[in-house]
């Protein structure tokens, strides 16, 4: 387990330096005035009634189905694993 | 009923859900062309950089089976295989969903889209390949081989040849879009979160898939040791 944490970690570092050197071209900033740029169309109007919670909460439902099937699944095969390879053993 | 990995598996649920409640409700910034699309950036970007971590995971193993060839090796690397496989098809739809919206078109030929593509049809071909083989131990073997091949020519063909020409894709080439922003500090709270996330989710398939094929192989043996026993 530590050995795999310890390649993912590794890769994880890799890519993002990748990432930094490809991001180092010339490139203009995001800039606080980027945030505040009004003219730019965005989901405002779902922000302001409040309507862009509930996409987020229809996501996060759609979320919370999928983890407790996974665990769900995860324990399903945990009870195979002890079944079948226990007794091979 | 106790799970293996609770606690990694705990993390990848904690960091999802930062992923899909800060990528849907922090502020992003107002850019041309892009509006609210800019959050695209921390689901389908990860995807490509699970994928590439994924496949790089079953590189990996794949050395590892061919210095030692246990089965539990050969588990790894096709099942990391394919987990980043789907990551790349699930990375390819959404982005041809995102550049049909920026970019006009679902498909521009763009070289990083081509190269992404001809990239995942080296891939395709590894599956069939593997589907070839009778014997464990050769399928095992030249699978190896294939998959490290697969991977060297993969990561130019979507890291460095897309750089070399003009690009859609952000760094490459002059384009509206993304292109010619940095990612800024706000935008990377979420962003590097998500990429470890995705990609913890896939590890979490791909030891649900590496276990289950544990099992088919115990119960296989079984039935063989059944069968002989008469």
């Amino acid at each position: 387990m530590y050995k795999f944490i310890k390649i993912l970690l590794l890769s994880f570092a890799l890519s993002f330096s990748f990432a930094e050197t490809s991001m180092a071209q010339e490139k203009q900033k995001i800039t606080e005035q980027d945030y505040a740029n009004n003219e730019i169309e965005m989901a405002d109007t779902m922000r302001s009634n409040g309507k862009i919670y509930i996409v987020v909460a229809t996501i996060i439902s759609l979320f919370a189905g999928i983890v407790v099937y996974l665990v769900m699944l995860d324990k399903k095969i945990g009870a195979l694993e002890k079944n079948i390879l226990d007794d091979s053993i | 009923m106790k799970i293996k990995g609770l606690w990694w598996k705990l993390l990848t649920i904690v960091l999802l859900l930062y992923t899909l409640l800060g990528g849907l409700v922090m502020d992003v910034p107002r850019l041309v062309i892009l509006n609210e699309t800019v959050r695209n950036l921390y689901f389908h970007v990860p995807m490509w950089f699970g994928m590439v971590i994924m496949l790089g995971v079953s590189v990996y193993y794949s050395i590892r089976y061919l210095k030692e060839p246990l089965t539990k090796f050969d588990n790894n690397a096709v099942e990391f295989a394919n987990a980043g496989i789907l990551f790349g098809i699930l990375g390819m739809v959404s982005g041809m969903i995102w550049a049909k919206f920026t970019w006009g078109a679902y498909w521009s030929g763009d070289p990083k889209q081509n190269a992404a593509a001809v990239g995942l049809l080296i891939y395709f071909a590894y599956a069939i390949l593997r589907g070839v083989f009778e014997d464990e131990q050769q399928r095992g073997r030249i699978s190896a081989v294939y998959n490290i091949f697969a991977y060297a020519a993969f990561i130019p063909l979507i890291y460095v040849l897309p750089r070399l020409t003009d690009s859609l894709h952000p760094g490459n080439g002059g384009n509206p879009g993304f292109n010619a922003y940095d990612l800024d500090s706000k935008l990377r709270m979420v962003f590097y979160p998500a990429v470890i996330a995705w990609t913890m989710l896939g590890v979490w398939i791909v030891n649900l898939r590496v276990r289950f094929r544990v099992i088919q192989a115990a119960n296989t043996e079984k039935m063989l040791e059944k069968n002989s026993s008469y």
